[in-house]
């Protein structure tokens, strides 16, 4: 097959996926919204969701076609060009939605997460939505200072880790919504079907932790890689200043968790600034830095 | 966390040792905003004192950190574990078990030396540790960065790092005074550098016809090392530099240079050789100058070189691929005074043309040439120019070591559970455990031993 057929073989790969997390982000939405119950008797509304339990599990097979799709899409991808598909923005963008969206079938295995479907999936959807509208670039060749084995390491840990870090972030954004309604007498009826604060506090400790020598690593490829490529392993460019940022608001987290005991709330905002510096990084830098990590071909 | 902190602006504000064009930018735009910052040292943030001063910081309290417990470390590895406490029943896992008291103690240290605990056996209790590398890794790991730290001052006190311009068929000699410009460190002496020369043989750049962005760089050069022994050939790519010890030849940039043949007007040559020219997009539109100083009047040039010639209404001439299909030479000639006297130092890539007044206007072919009134320019060929970026870190290889180390330090702290079991036999069999960090799994730990002791298994 042609490098040309296999690029819009891959297209459609994305497009299909789009499709099945759009029907797994419906099936996901009708599992919370019709399980709402209102009596007569009482005002209050409440939630019924064995009535809907078939539109999650309905939901939870798209998101798994959805990422069987999106595998292919990235795969097809990378053998239209002949190289790893992490050469501009749009693959990063889209094999950052394969990640995360593994890292969460993956906790899906381990742990109660249906809940957190919705979310997943408009997130999955926001990204690729982005990626094929606004992002888009034909495939093509790599640019000589990409053409390194440390390519498919160092992008590989890159973005795994980033889509973790993301996952251990709406973990922990939604342990702050639900503290707050704690706080204010009680979570909202939709709220009652999710996991208590403490697996939320540690669920998310756990991934950033699980996580976080893999970052290290991908940070130190990148070092290593950068010395081979650019004449010098540390430069202190926007990326890796951004980098080693996240590392450091990381490393804080763990230390804050071990050392200083921080559990819930205060280590949940902490995880969420480290998150938020990752994300920086990879908006910001991408489009508007002025570094040398600039490949997002846009 | 400070250091962190620290970096910020530095990805913020442009840094003069990265791009100092958008510096000088900034000092346009925001003058007096660019004085404040600068008095500051917002532009050369990473080479400022006080982010040396956190950096030594960071570095004096790891070390107060991580040394007085790697000693109690140390120690802790040669003794036992401590004595088992008085109450058990307060320990998490605890339980009582129903079995005699007699031979308990004998079977239970069989099964935590099975299992690898250390094992501290009194006449009544046993009390067991295991997990000691979490420890061991955890200091592994900050004694690593503590390496990687020392590495990077090493090579911002040692080294040397420099570029060169070379035309393909020049040779170039690692001494200081070859380059177009080299930096030492502060402790690095000038002639301790790695005596190597080499010769550029050929540079192939490869272009994808699509998008014409490159897609392969290979440069070809024989080396000797040391200078004057045999020339070995070796290829030089972006990802694959020439290293020789702690020096490493980078191939960090190309272009053109033209060549062109300058006679005066009486036919005499003035000047004959390749020019380096500078790239100004990707498709290597380039610009340079041809200064002749030696010509009365002073003959100025300002020129352009297209490696494929295209033009375009808005645009005028430029280069519509990168490699060289139909290459023309835009000249422009000035005449006057150069102002090379005037003291301040000027770009080769630029003229001076206040004091000069313009005499011709050409767009050259290949061998053609053109008179313009008090001489004749031919544009007799190009050739390719690489620039390499030489650098001498001595540190290098030790933040590698250092990197490394922390990684597995990293890796075997996180993955590793410390934790403790007792068994206590006055007149009933007690058993407890504690957990480091409330870390899992200590539960199914105890369970298992209690089923061995109870006889149930093994």
């Amino acid at each position: 097959m042609t490098s040309r057929n296999l690029a819009y073989l891959s297209n459609y790969s994305i497009y299909s996926a789009m499709f099945l997390y759009t029907i797994a982000f419906f099936s996901h939405a009708v599992e919370v919204s019709f399980s709402v119950k209102t009596t007569e008797a009482s005002e209050k509304t409440t939630f019924d969701f064995s009535r809907t339990d078939r539109a999650g599990r309905i939901g939870t097979a798209m998101m798994i076609l959805g990422f069987i799709f999106l595998f292919a899409g990235v795969i097809l991808r990378g053998a239209s060009a002949h190289r790893v598909p992490w050469g501009n923005m749009y693959e990063f963008s889209i094999t950052g939605a394969l990640a995360f969206s593994g890292a969460y079938l993956f906790a899906l295995v381990k742990y109660k997460l249906r809940w957190l479907g919705l979310p997943v999936s408009i997130a999955v959807l926001l990204t690729l939505g982005t990626a094929v509208t606004v992002l888009y670039r034909p495939s093509a060749p790599l640019v000589p200072a990409l053409k390194s084995t440390w390519l498919a390491i160092h992008v590989s840990a890159a973005i795994v880790s980033g889509g973790v870090f993301l996952l251990a972030n709406t973990i922990a954004a939604t342990y702050l919504i639900l503290d707050r309604m704690e706080e204010r007498g009680g979570r909202s009826e939709w709220a009652k079907k999710l996991p208590s604060l403490e697996t939320l506090d540690q669920l998310s400790y756990r991934l950033v932790a699980f996580v976080f020598p893999l970052w290290t690593f991908a940070v130190i490829a990148g070092a290593i890689w950068a010395e081979s490529a650019w004449g010098r392993y540390w430069g202190w460019d926007p990326k890796e200043t951004w980098a080693f940022i996240t590392w450091v608001a990381y490393a804080a987290y763990l230390h804050a968790r071990v050392t200083a005991g921080w559990r819930g709330r205060k280590a949940a905002w902490l995880c969420l600034f480290a998150g938020s510096t990752f994300l920086f990084n990879y908006i910001y830098v991408n489009i508007y830095g002025t570094g040398r990590h600039t490949y997002s071909g846009l | 966390m400070m250091l962190g902190l620290a970096s910020i602006p530095g990805s913020l504000f442009p840094q003069r040792n990265q791009n100092p064009m958008k510096v000088q930018e900034f000092f346009k735009n925001n003058p007096t905003l660019a004085q404040w910052l600068d008095k500051a040292k917002i532009f050369d943030l990473y080479s400022s004192p006080w982010f040396s001063a956190i950096y030594i910081l960071l570095f004096i309290s790891l070390i107060g950190c991580v040394l007085p417990r790697t000693f109690e470390h140390i120690k802790a590895i040669g003794k036992k574990p401590p004595l088992t406490p008085k109450f058990l029943d307060r320990m998490e896992g605890f339980a009582e078990l129903d079995r005699p008291v007699d031979g308990t103690l004998d079977l239970a240290e069989k099964w935590l030396k099975k299992n690898r605990f250390r094992v501290r056996r009194e006449e009544l209790s046993i009390s067991a540790e295991k997990g000691y590398s979490r420890e061991s890794g955890n200091l592994l790991f900050h004694l690593s960065l503590i390496l990687i730290l020392l590495a990077v001052a090493a090579g911002g006190l040692y080294g040397s790092k420099g570029e060169t311009i070379l035309n393909v068929g020049e040779r170039f000699i690692n001494t200081p005074t070859s380059y177009d410009n080299i930096s030492f460190a502060k402790f690095q002496r000038e002639g301790d550098m790695a005596p190597f020369s080499l010769r550029v043989l050929d540079f192939k750049a490869a272009y994808d016809v699509k998008t014409n962005a490159p897609t392969d760089y290979t440069l070809q050069v024989a080396a000797a090392n040391p200078i004057g022994s045999k020339e070995v050939l070796k290829t030089i790519k972006v990802n694959s530099p020439l290293t020789y010890g702690s020096t490493k030849v980078y191939l960090q940039a190309n272009g053109y240079s033209p060549v062109v043949a300058i006679r005066d007007k009486s036919g005499k040559l003035i000047f004959e050789g390749a020019v380096t020219f500078l790239p100004q997009d990707g498709n290597l539109t380039s610009i340079g100058a041809i200064k002749l100083p030696d010509m009365t009047p002073q003959i100025g040039m300002v020129a352009s070189f297209l490696p494929t010639a295209d033009r375009s209404p808005t645009r005028g001439a430029f280069s519509s691929f990168p490699e060289v299909l139909d290459p023309r030479l835009l000249v422009s000639v000035w005449m006057g005074n150069l102002g090379l006297d005037s003291g301040t130092p000027q770009s080769v890539y630029r003229v001076d043309t206040s004091k000069m007044k313009r005499i011709g206007l050409k767009a050259l072919k290949l061998n053609e040439t053109y008179d313009f009134g008090e001489g004749t320019i031919a544009f007799e060929g190009y050739k390719s120019w690489v620039n390499l970026q030489i650098v001498d870190d001595p540190g290098k290889m030790y933040a590698l070591f250092g990197a490394s180390f922390a990684i597995l330090g990293l890796l075997t702290s996180l993955f590793t559970r410390q934790r403790r079991i007792w068994i206590k036999v006055d007149g009933r069999v007690q058993i407890a455990g504690l957990a480091k960090n409330g870390v899992p799994g200590l539960d199914e730990e105890l369970t298992a031993l209690k089923k061995t002791l109870e006889g149930l298994e093994g």
